[in-house]
């Protein structure tokens, strides 16, 4: 393992980091860059916990090593917001509904909605369902979920 | 870095402590100590196990050992003080377990913690509003009849004058206990009991705010992770450490003691790929296998084992019941299933002069204060532990062994943060499962239809090895230099919970058979109460069939409890006022948890496709909690409970082979996906006048049985053995 000096642009800022450049994306962001949106949930691709945007479609930082984001736009929960007092549609549908139990699933769930409305701003039921497949919830809190994204209309 | 104690913490102003009781005592006035005057060190009523804390500049504090698990118990809390006081919900501040701060509260579990902490916050609020109105009273010459409490001020009624808390304390720290009858606010005066208030966690969850154990970073901190065996019985033979710090040059620590081996790396990444190095890398041998069981074996794999029997309920007369009149029977199968956390666990720890720095997702830090003492052979004192929020947990999952994981390491390494949080494969395989069990209703009928004779065996592992001051219950002692284990039965009673059904049945008879089964089982969600309503309330149905009679119909005629009733017919009534798509069917169950609290009643909607898979289309669950603190933190447990009962009973079933689980990710043990879950809907029968109910796994039982009548009313196919899904294929 041995290091190299990447760039990447994470929400709107371009960050130099010192990282061996097969590590997963998820650890930079949480470890190099501090942010708590993105989670670790399994690191298989299978859950959905560790997601955040690239150019606005939704990926699984756990299973995508950091050197090949350099050439784009990562967006995490972070940087989904107007700025740090507000935030974005989907957060406030969510926080509306009430939508989590524990939370740990919520960072996924909240972009992968982003992701949803960005490509589709009307989205009904089965459509959200279909989407929302790869992110995983424990606590059931899926219901208020799809109740929270449906509240939102682009 | 020194955590401050609670008494260095108050003793800076004025201000008013009210200690009172948290835990299992009724809540009537009266039964509190009477101690009086209280030391300054220490307390002298043992029954005081909470502070509840009014600050100089009128905000209030409370000191609760219970941990936030996505039950909504800090906004309860909160709820509950802010009316007895006629607070603003943003003045109160709910401090969560934390062994150098808060009571000791044993575990958070047993869905009590509404019903019992915030029932007692409320009445030490009350009473430390009675004691404010005294001393301003006093202070303003004056009855209390003509004062007002609100915000942090008294004032009275017919003129101007207010006082403020702090003028009224005058710089006193004073202390008290709930001693005396204590009048909680009437009915008709409460403003935010039983109102849907917002959890203010979920806004900062979806706002990315550092909510969790997972989120903690301090300075330097490092990242352990711990290579585990390839079998629950196995000796490490050897690591190949040489090759190990050639490849990784930059590792800072390999720990070993016995067959107990982590690495620890500045960087995380670094630290997982030395993980998966030294599992290809490492020669184990494996002193004991799994059993070889056949596809579908497990029930009479159990049945084999030997076994404790016990009777735990006889009533009127069984024996009499004639040889030759028809019983009618079944049996029923529950497998292994797990908590399936969906962030496996983590902690951090800190060892540093002598003393160990804890933050913990555990359920319950003062009983794994006491353990890891135990297993570090380390005085009690020395260690200090914090709960901070983790992942849904659902019971006893890996949190406490991480936990251990981290004290390990981190004495092995001091003066450093050290991180670690398991992979997903750690969690699947070595978090601790509920057990698997075998549930065999028989009755008979009278020729009313009315049920006259029931007998009920179950067999079980237990329900609890929460680590509760036994080292050898944490997952790293049973590879230590000197191995901790064991032996003991842990908690059996769990498996019972439920068996006895909540009807009126004149002769009655249930027994229990008690097993060590193969895999590693702790408390999860409902206990046995999962499992034995899924048999019991299935086999409701089947009698209902059996006897002619329309499900509702049939319970409606074995319930005397009127709150039964109600909860009963009210879904009768939704689920008759629905218009149900063609093809599908509906299936119904009811329970009271553990007989004693919340009344549950549940209809599930399914259609069946040619080639049997299940479409679980709807929901609906009617619910009595008593009196209601948040309707919105009700619905919300028991639309989840619904949800994840549903993915146990349709899906889910832990796998092993003769080495060891084989169910080792989301692929392996499939849970419901967003296209899988069911539209849900609660109604809530509210009681203010009754003591509220513990809920938070109400649903569990009735919601798995409600799924297989569904299937059965809707196919023909009664699926008696779990997970639904597979089963009803075979
Ligand atoms: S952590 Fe990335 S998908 Fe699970
Ligand atoms: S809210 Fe707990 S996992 Fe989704």
């Amino acid at each position: 393992m041995s290091t190299i000096t990447l760039q990447i642009v994470v929400n709107g800022k371009t960050h130099t980091v010192e990282a061996d450049p097969a590590t997963p994306l998820l650890y930079v962001l949480r470890d190099h860059l501090q942010l708590n949106g993105p989670r670790f949930g399994c690191g298989l691709a299978q859950c959905g916990s560790c997601t955040v945007l690239m150019d606005g479609n939704a990926i699984r930082s756990c299973s995508i090593p950091v050197q090949a984001v350099t050439e784009t736009e990562i967006t995490t929960l972070e940087g989904i917001a107007q700025d740090a007092e507000s935030l974005h549609p989907v957060q406030q549908a969510f926080v509306e509904e009430q939508a989590a139990q524990c939370g740990y699933c919520l960072n996924g769930a909240i972009m992968a909605a982003v992701a949803l409305l960005r490509r589709n701003p009307d989205p009904n039921d089965e459509e959200i369902r279909n989407d929302l497949h790869g992110i995983l919830c424990r606590c059931g809190a899926q219901a208020r979920m799809i109740r929270a994204i449906k509240k939102v209309k682009g | 870095m020194i955590p401050q104690t609670r008494r260095n913490f108050i003793k800076t102003a004025g201000s008013l402590t009210i200690g009172f009781s948290l835990g299992g005592i009724p809540l009537f006035p009266g039964v509190f100590s009477c101690s009086g005057e209280i030391p300054d060190t220490t307390r002298s009523s043992s029954s005081v196990n909470a502070w509840l804390e009014i600050l100089p500049n009128g905000n209030l504090r409370v000191f609760t050992g219970k941990i936030e698990i996505g039950q909504g118990i800090r906004t309860a809390i909160a709820q509950v003080a802010a009316e007895e006081l006629n607070m603003d919900m943003e003045k109160i501040e709910v401090v969560l377990a934390d062994t150098d701060r808060t009571p000791n509260e044993s575990y958070t579990s047993g869905s009590r913690s509404i019903e019992s902490s915030a029932m007692s916050v409320r009445h030490a609020a009350a009473y430390a509003r009675q004691k404010l109105l005294d001393l301003a009273a006093k202070r303003l010459n004056t009855s209390t009849d003509d004062l007002w409490i609100k915000n942090g001020k008294v004032g009275h009624k017919n003129d101007k004058k207010t006082v403020s808390f702090n003028d009224i304390l005058g710089g006193h720290q004073i202390e008290d206990e709930v001693n005396l009858e204590v009048q909680l606010k009437p009915r008709a005066d409460r403003k935010v009991i039983g109102k849907p208030v917002p959890r203010q966690d979920i806004y900062d969850m979806a706002a990315a705010a550092p909510v969790f154990v997972h989120n903690l970073r301090f300075p330097d901190m490092v990242h352990a992770r711990v290579v585990r065996p390839p079998a629950y019985q196995a000796n490490l033979k050897e690591a190949d450490e040489t090759a190990l710090l050639q490849q990784f040059p930059k590792l800072l620590k390999v720990v070993r003691n016995g067959s107990f081996l982590g690495v620890i790396s500045k960087d995380e990444y670094t630290s997982i790929r030395a993980q998966e190095f030294l599992k290809e890398n490492t020669t184990w041998t494996v002193s004991e296998k799994l059993p070889d069981i056949k596809d579908g074996g497990l029930p009479e794999y159990l049945k084999s084992l030997p076994a404790k029997d016990e009777t735990v309920v006889d009533k009127g007369n069984i024996s009499k019941a004639n040889a030759d009149t028809s019983w009618i029977k079944a049996s029923y199968f529950k497998p292994y299933i797990m908590h399936g956390a969906i962030g496996p666990s983590c902690a951090v720890g800190l060892y540093e002069a002598d003393q160990l720095y804890i933050w913990t997702h555990s359920q319950g830090v003062y009983p794994l204060r006491e353990t890891l003492s135990g297993m570090l052979n380390m005085p009690m004192e020395n260690i200090h532990v914090k709960g901070v929020p983790g992942s849904g947990c659902y019971g006893h999952n890996g949190a406490d062994d991480v936990t251990a994981d981290v004290a390990l390491l981190a004495r092995a390494y001091p003066g450093k943060h050290v991180r670690l949080q398991w992979s997903r494969h750690d969690e699947h395989a070595w978090e601790p499962y509920g057990s698997a069990m075998i549930l065999e209703p028989k009755a008979r009928l009278s020729n009313s239809g009315k049920i006259t004779h029931w007998e009920y065996d179950l067999w079980s592992d237990t329900h609890s090895t929460r680590p509760g001051g036994n080292p050898g219950r944490l997952l790293p002692a049973w590879y230590l230099d000197k191995p901790m284990t064991d032996n003991s039965d842990g908690y059996f009673g769990g498996a019972s919970r439920n068996a006895e059904p909540y009807y009126r049945i004149p002769n009655q008879q249930v027994h229990t058979h008690f097993f060590h089964g193969p895999l590693r089982i702790s408390a999860l969600r409902g206990l046995g109460a999962y499992a034995n309503i899924f048999a019991i309330e299935s086999f409701m149905d089947e009698l209902a069939e059996q006897a002619g009679k329309d499900p509702y119909d049939f319970r409606l005629m074995h319930l005397d409890d009127p709150r039964a009733k109600e909860v009963v017919e009210k879904l009768h009534k939704l689920t008759s006022t629905t218009s149900h798509p063609e093809g599908t069917g509906l299936g119904i169950a009811f329970s009271r948890y553990k007989n004693n609290a919340a009344y549950c009643a549940i209809a599930a909607r399914v259609a069946v496709k040619d080639d049997n898979d299940i479409q679980l289309q709807k929901m609906w669950a009617v619910i009595d909690a008593g009196e209601t603190i948040n309707p919105d933190g009700l619905k919300n447990q028991t639309e989840g409970g619904m949800i994840q009962s549903a993915s146990w009973t349709l899906k889910e079933e832990v796998t092993f082979n003769t080495q060891h689980i084989t169910s080792r990710d989301w692929n392996s043990y499939p849970i419901f996906r967003f296209d899988e879950v069911p539209e849900v809907e609660v109604i809530i029968i509210d009681r203010p006048e009754a003591p509220p109910l513990g809920a938070g796994e109400a649903a569990q039982g009735p919601a798995a049985a409600a799924v297989a009548n569904a299937v059965y009313h809707t196919c023909g196919k009664r699926v008696r053995r779990l997970p639904v899904n597979k089963y009803i294929k075979m």
